[in-house]
């Protein structure tokens, strides 16, 4: 966008965003929302504290470990339905349901079946991101060029070899946008889970907080959060346009 | 004349209801190159495909050296129509993918695959990319993958329906070459009378609905000077009579 002759760089309007914030929160309107310098300062504050870090270790493993089972899950299963007429019929319709069933009523059925723990949050977080997963590597399958089947049948290649040389390189692109995705709802699985479960990770630092009506804490970690998330989200798009030459050639 | 390299006896294939080939029984000399011609439809691609092995005849038998075909197998190479390269895969790992599928070694089968892209004439572009190349360089490339597998038995699917005209004609000339100097046998399906007379040793023109064969043209043009061979009088008859006999198929 160009402003006046200049060339903005990219999300300048982030400032617009932020000088507003900065004003609502200095005219104290509303003890909801304190002055955005406040939340950084807090920010800065809290990030070294043992509590912070011991929420952020807690929250990235969960996060990891969910995010980890439903890309590994995930992939195999969306190729094998794209592949298999009868897997697909048999599977797709609760892929759908899953992934446009709200999960977060699920959560209190995991925690009889899983307990009260780690292993319940992970769950949960593989849960919210494994349904996009799975149906984006679906519909990569789908599209793949049938002649390159073919022409991995025509030089022998095993059922093994079709799937991991062909099928999956295939599929890539989209399988890349589906983690993307999944990946932007495993953020709020993981969060869902720690405040649902068990009070551990950020979901403690944010009940903590807006209990205690401590704003600026409680603004700075949703900070920290979103800009963990992004920045995530931001590397796999550019996994993605690293793939995208061939997208629109296979 | 020489043995037959490939035999396909009573062949019949039945799509659900469509009868796509009926009993069809022919003989591929080995060592020479055999068009199957036909308008479209006529089932030469499915033919071609039975021969393979990529499709089951619903009754009748294909076989390669004597052996009855089940399924692909390394004694024939595939060169597809659209290419079916990977678009993902530098030329050096495309031309080597049969290799690959193969269990050959990797330096091994680059090597080899270096060989085969030289001879091609793509020396040079090992490292580049389907999508940075011309048309008549991707099918050098499925070219080169389909003899660097070493089959005795090249399947050849339109080859060069998909590139422009003048690209074609050298394509069709390096062909003369490669089945004079490759001790292997051709089998080429196109769709043009005049590609298949300038190729062929051997035609066999399919008719459709439902496909047999109805004639076999075994033209004698003096191929020694790949020029001359437009202006050969035995050419330009044999064109003119395929014609003849296609043109009331030809909706």
């Amino acid at each position: 966008m160009t402003f006046f002759g200049y060339r903005l760089p990219g999300m300048s309007s982030l400032i617009l965003w932020g000088l507003l914030w900065e004003i609502v929160g200095q005219s104290g309107t509303t003890f909801f929302i304190p002055p955005l310098s406040e939340v950084f300062s807090t920010l800065f504050s809290v990030v070294p504290t043992a509590a912070f870090q011991k929420a952020l270790y807690e929250t990235a493993y969960a996060f990891i470990a969910g995010v980890l089972c439903a890309t590994c899950i995930g992939i195999p299963v969306g190729i094998v339905i794209g592949k298999s007429r009868l897997l697909d019929e048999l599977l797709l319709p609760w892929v759908n349901v899953f992934l446009s069933a709200p999960l977060t009523a699920l959560v209190p059925v995991l925690m009889v079946l899983f307990g009260f723990g780690m292993k319940s949050i992970v769950i949960t977080t593989t849960l919210f991101g494994i349904w996009t997963v799975i149906l984006n590597a679906r519909a990569g399958v789908k599209q793949i060029n049938r002649s390159l089947v073919e022409m991995a049948h025509s030089f022998g290649a095993s059922p093994w070899d079709a799937f991991t040389k062909i099928y999956f390189w295939a599929a890539l692109p989209e399988i890349l946008s589906g983690v993307r995705i999944g990946i932007i709802r495993a953020v709020k699985g993981v969060i869902i889970g720690q405040l649902l479960i068990s009070i551990v990770g950020f979901g403690a630092l944010f009940e903590l907080y807006s209990a205690n009506f401590l704003m600026s804490h409680f603004w700075a970690v949703l900070i920290v959060l979103f800009a963990l998330a992004f920045s995530i989200s931001e590397f796999l798009a550019y996994l993605e346009r690293r793939v995208s030459y061939y997208a629109a050639k296979r | 004349m020489p043995d037959s390299a490939v035999s396909t006896r009573n062949i019949t294939k039945f799509y659900g209801e469509v009868e796509a080939l009926r009993d069809l029984s022919l003989e591929f000399p080995r060592g020479q190159l055999t068009s199957l011609l036909g308008p479209s439809g006529c089932g030469k691609t499915t033919l071609l495909k039975i021969i393979g092995g990529l499709l089951d005849p619903t009754s009748g038998e294909v076989e390669v050296n004597g052996q009855t075909v089940t399924g692909p197998g390394p004694d024939r190479a595939f060169v597809f129509q659209n290419f079916a390269l990977l678009p993902w895969a530098s030329v050096l790992r495309n031309v080597a993918f049969g290799l690959e599928m193969r269990g050959v070694a990797k330096s091994e089968r680059e090597d080899i695959a270096e060989r085969y892209i030289n001879q091609v004439g793509l020396g040079g572009f090992e490292n580049a990319y389907p999508h940075e190349l011309s048309g008549g360089m991707r099918q050098r490339v499925g070219l080169a993958r389909a003899l660097s597998v070493d089959s005795q038995v090249l399947l050849m699917d339109e080859p060069f329906s998909a590139v422009d005209e003048q690209t074609r004609r050298k394509f069709q000339e390096d062909l003369l070459d490669l089945v004079q100097n490759e001790n292997k046998t051709f089998i080429f399906v196109t769709h043009s009378i005049e590609e298949a007379v300038y190729v062929s040793d051997q035609i066999a023109i399919l008719l459709p609905r439902p496909s047999r064969v109805h004639e076999i043209i075994r033209p004698t043009i003096n191929r020694d000077s790949a020029r001359n061979i437009r202006r050969d009088p035995e050419y330009l008859d044999i064109v003119d009579e395929i014609w003849a006999s296609l043109r009331s198929y030809v909706e």
